[in-house]
This record gives C-alpha cells, structure tokens and sequence, in this order.
C-alpha cells in the first residue's frame, strides 16, 4: 500500500472502570502522529484505572505505531493502573514487547540541561586553569624543540618548512600589497584635508612613514597572517586529530611538536618580517599616490620620508613581525593539537586561533610599545 | 512476500566517474520485504551502486524505479517524497557531531512529523533501544566507540520507519555477537514488518544469517557475475563465486 492512502481511525468506549480503546486500520509513521496528541490527552484526562486495547482493527503497524501503544502503557504504569492489549497481530506484539516501559520514563525531561549558574562558573574556571596549563606545558615544548633545532638543524623537516614558508608567505604577497597600499591611500587621504587647514600637508608623509613603518605595517600582516595561516594551521593540525594522525605519529615515536609545529613556527616568523617589509612598501606608496594626487612633488615627498625615518624604526616594526608571526603559528598549531573530536571541534578551533592570535598579538604590540620608548626607538 | 513484487528496479544502470567507468549496465530487481544484498571484491563498487540508488550521485545512463517511479528523473518535490521512503546508513555512521546520539535520531522526527516532542523522544529512544544504545542517549557520537557509531546509524535509519532501508557495511568494525545481533534486527524488521533491505557487505555468515538473494559484482567485467540465494552462489559455475563463497564458509566451519 503507498503510504498516501493509509488512515486509522479509533473510538474510545467507557465500560465501567476500564476504557475501551478500538483501533482501526493501518497505525504508521504517517497515521499515528495525526491522532497521537489528542488520543494521550484523552487517555490522561479520562483517568481510568483500567485501558484495554482491541487491536484486532490494526492492519499495519510500525516502530511509531508501536511508540504510541508503548506511551499508552507507559502513561498507565506510570500512575500504577492497568494496561491491556487483546489480538494484537504476533508480528507487530514481538515487537513491542523488546520495550519495557519503566525504561523510557525520562523521556519528558531529557532534554533539560541541569547546570546552575555555580556550576557552570566552577566548570569555566577549570577550564580556563587547563587551557593555561597546557598552554605553559606547550611553550616548554615548543622552547625544547627550538632549542634543540638550533642544536642539531639537520633534524627539522626543512621540505616541509619551505612549503609553510611558500603557503603563509609567498601566497599573501596578493592580499598584503592590496590592503597595505589602501591603507596607505586611506590614512594619507584623511589626514590630509585637516592637515590642509593649517598648511601642513607636506607633514602628510611623515604620518604616513612614521605610522606604517613603525606600527601597522607589521601589525596588518600579522593579521592577516593570524586570518590567512594561523587559522589554517589550526584546521589542519586538527583535522589530523581528528582522523587519529596526531596519535599514529606519536606511536611511531615521532614528537607532533617536532614534526608539525616546529616547521611551521619557523617558517611563519621568518616569512612575516618579510611581508612587513613588502607592506610598508606599499603602505608609503599609497601615500606618495594621494600626495602625488594633490600636487605635493614626489622627489619632495620621498625626501620627507627619508628624513623622519630611521633605521631603528624599520629594524623595530621588523622584530615585532617576526615575534607576531611566531606567536600566530604557535598559537595557531596549539589549538590543533588542542582539537578534540568531531567536524564542530575543528570549526571551534579555527575560530580560537584566530581569536587567540589577534589577541596576542595586541597585548605584544602593547609590551613593545613601552619597551621601545624605554629603549627609545 | 511475492517474488513478483519488485520495490526497486534497476535498468541498464552505468555508474562512471568522468573517463572512468564503474558498472556498466547493469538491471536488477529488488522484491518488497527481502533482504538483498550487494557483494563482491573490494572496488568492485558496491558502494558506488548503492549511492546511485539513494540518488546522492546521477547515473550515466539507466532507470532506478521505485514503486514504479523513477528516481533519476524525479525532481523537486517528487523526487524528496521518493527518498523520504528509505533510510540510509553510511559506512562510516555520518552521525551529526553537535548532537546527542538522541538529537541524531530524533532529527527526522523533528523535521518531517508533528509530533510532540515527549512523543519524538520516546520513539527516538525506542530506535536506540533496538540498537542497545538507548543508555548512551545523550552521550556525542565523539564519546563513544566507532561501533556504536554505527549502530546508532543505523537507529538514526530507521527514525522514519522507512519502507527500504539502505545499509553500506552495517557489520564491518562490529564484534561477532552485535554484527549478529544487528542481523537479528533486520531479520526481524524485515519478517515482522515487511521492511526492505539493501545491504553492502562482504561479512559471509553476516549474508548467510540474512540475506534473500545476493548479486555479485565483478571488478573485471564491470558487471553482475552472479545472482541467486547464497546457497545457490555456493555451487555457481563461476570459479571465482564458487572460491569466494567456499573459501570463506570453510574457514567459518573451522
């Protein structure tokens, strides 16, 4: 029969204390979720001590058909009355009769999640002292696999190196020119027209040269870095979680460490000093463009910036890129190896990467900043 | 049960990936409430021919009928209505990894009937107890063994009760005793409630304990190389059926 054409229909007679409870025709995934809510109010509300199905009507009868004459048994053990079913066909009765009803009774209130407010801070709270830990326990890590690359550089994965250093570094080149150039456009753009009041404009280029050399040059291509790498690593490394690679190279005897994150750091920080510097290229070209654009002489604008920039300030912005691009591979590779299972842990991870590495690398541009004005770069 | 009423046809079917060719046209009929199962070597394309049938790929050429209606060229609205009548469970369980093995099966539920939800609940928990999982309810597929996995699979299958049901190697990675008990459930399934089955696997005692009728793919000739009761494929004149059949059962025996 094509499921469109069954129906079921049932009638309910009182007899005394018993409820007579008549089914007729085919009990189905398409029948029985039409009649099931009204039958168990029914059923609740007539309170009945006793219910007898006649089930001799039932022509077909499926696992939903059989949930809804286990809910009917279930609901009358629940308040200790009786429950009967007569001339149910023997296919359809071994099947109910797997089910004992007393199983299923929390199957209301299964959903509900049972944390309080306490709880729930405790368990944050532990969670975020593990996190540390294992955060601390991986910079050791991470210290001891450096230490011992810079004592045997032999041992690192150089292959696999160079391909990171050509994915995170040759493949950014695009999008660093891009958006350090319109950055530079950008900033010259609306400095220059209050800089315009005063007569100043000519000042435009040292705004232009100070600001991106020394601070959003390496600060951009961090994060786009952080964006572009730290969150492929992060899906890469725990995608291989995931499928159980972490732990076959672990088995083999081979440390994650050293085989997956060292090359990567190192290939990460030492790329990123050298897409800062294409940024700061392309930042001071998209100010000469707006300065061009406005009538002030290249050959002048050029000087300008010669002048008010030193050697320091590159050198500065170059080893703040090279401290971010490490902390981004890090950052990025950790949270891999911190994916636990599942397609969601690995979406989880990517976000934290991301997250976590724009983070860090703030609060270390924040740390540079007052330790160069110590220093007084 | 009649031998004559075929649930599922199979005309002609060609199953390629670009230059590579698969299957090449093959027919074969599945009877309303029979277990058949699809057999042979490893890349013979067992389940490449299965896939096709549930409609998840698009056939070179050939009919894959359904109760008469054509899947292949089944659109929109037809064509959801025509899948809605199986329940599939992939070789490797494909359970949602965000939700409780409870969500898992009780997703259809929510999806396709009007239920309320004390009610998806209880059914959903009673496919979980077919399957001996009906403890690990809110347990997340991650926490809990590639085995359960697959057994939750298959209770997430049946969520629906569909009138066929597609299984990509239910037994494989399954101890001894839950591959049988998992062809007790689709013997009783299939006895008691005259559900379908259509199963890929290589596991002999798993076909000998279920299986109606058995077709055997060929990797050489990209074709059926035999059909029959696994009994019959016992005897085939074919040496490599007779070889695969025997060899096996023998060391079963042992």
């Amino acid at each position: 029969m094509k499921p469109s054409n069954r129906t079921v229909e049932y009638s309910i007679d009182r007899a005394g204390d018993s409820l007579q409870l008549a089914f007729e025709g085919s009990l189905d995934v398409q029948t029985a979720p039409k009649i099931w809510e009204e039958l168990v109010t029914k059923i609740e509300e007539s309170d009945s001590q006793k219910v007898v199905v006649e089930a001799k009507g039932i022509s077909y009868c499926d696992g939903t058909g059989i949930g809804l004459l286990l809910q009917l048994q279930r609901m009358q053990v629940c308040r200790n009355a009786d429950f009967e079913i007569k001339n149910l066909s023997d296919r359809f009765s071994s099947l109910l009769e797997r089910y004992n009803p007393e199983d299923f009774a929390d199957c209301d209130k299964i959903d509900a999640s049972t944390s309080c407010l306490p709880e729930q801070v405790g368990r944050g709270a532990h969670h975020i002292l593990g996190e540390l830990k294992t955060m601390i326990a991986f910079l050791g890590e991470l210290a001891v696999g450096l230490f011992k690359v810079a004592l045997h550089p032999g041992k690192l994965r150089w292959r696999d190196a160079f391909l990171y250093a050509e994915k995170a570094g040759v493949d950014a080149i695009p999008i660093i020119t891009l958006i350090s150039f319109l950055i530079g456009l950008i900033m010259a753009f609306q400095s220059v027209v209050p800089m315009k009041q005063f007569g100043a404009e000519i000042f435009v280029a040292d705004l232009v040269a100070l600001s991106v050399v020394k601070e959003l040059g390496p600060l951009m291509t961090a994060i786009i870095l952080a964006g572009r790498s730290g969150s492929a690593f992060a899906a890469e490394i725990g995608t291989m979680k995931v499928n159980e690679e972490v732990n076959a190279l672990t088995t083999f005897g081979i440390d994650p460490v050293h085989f997956l994150v060292l090359p990567r750091v190192i290939a990460t920080a030492c790329v990123t000093p050298l897409l800062a510097v294409l940024a700061n290229f392309c930042g001071l070209l998209g100010g000469a463009t707006v300065a061009t654009g406005l009538n002030i002489p290249l050959v002048v604008y050029v000087q300008r910036t010669f002048n008010i920039l030193q050697v320091d300030d590159l050198m500065g912005g170059l080893v703040k890129a090279f401290v971010f691009g490490a902390l981004i591979a890090a950052i990025g590779c950790l949270r891999g190896i911190q994916t636990e299972k599942g397609a969601t842990a690995v979406g989880d991870s990517t976000t934290k990467s991301v997250v976590a590495g724009i983070l860090a690398i703030i609060i270390a541009d924040g740390i540079f900043s007052v330790m160069y004005y110590n220093l007084g770069i | 049960m009649t031998p004559a009423d075929p649930i599922i046809q199979v005309r002609n079917l060609t199953c390629a990936f670009g230059e590579n060719v698969i299957v090449d046209s093959i027919s074969f009929e599945v009877n309303r409430g029979e277990v058949f199962v699809i057999l042979g070597g490893s890349g013979s394309g067992k389940s490449t021919i299965l896939k096709h049938m549930i409609g998840l790929y698009t056939p070179r050429t050939g009919e894959i009928l359904f109760e008469g209606e054509d899947l292949v060229l089944s659109q929109g609205d037809a064509r959801r209505a025509i899948m809605r009548r199986f329940g599939v469970m992939y070789q490797s369980g494909a359970l949602f990894g965000s939700m409780s093995l409870l969500e898992n099966v009780r997703l259809p539920l929510e999806e396709f009937t009007d239920l309320p939800i004390e009610a998806m609940n209880l059914i959903s928990l009673m496919k979980l107890d077919l399957v001996g999982l009906r403890e690990f309810a809110r347990h997340l597929p991650a926490e809990i063994s590639g085995g359960m996995q697959k057994r939750a699979a298959i209770a997430r299958s049946l969520a629906l009760d569909p009138s066929i049901v597609f299984l990509d190697e239910p037994s494989a990675g399954l101890d001894p005793i839950t591959s049988a008990e998992i062809d007790e459930l689709i013997l009783d399934l299939a006895r008691n409630l005259g559900l379908t089955f259509v199963v890929v696997t290589h596991e002999l005692p798993s076909i000998y304990s279920i299986a109606d009728r058995v077709i055997m793919l060929d990797k050489r000739t990209k074709g059926i190389v035999a059909t029959g009761t696994p009994d019959s494929l016992k005897d085939s004149e074919d040496e490599w059926v007779r070889n695969f059949f025997r060899r096996t059962s023998n060391s079963i025996s042992e």
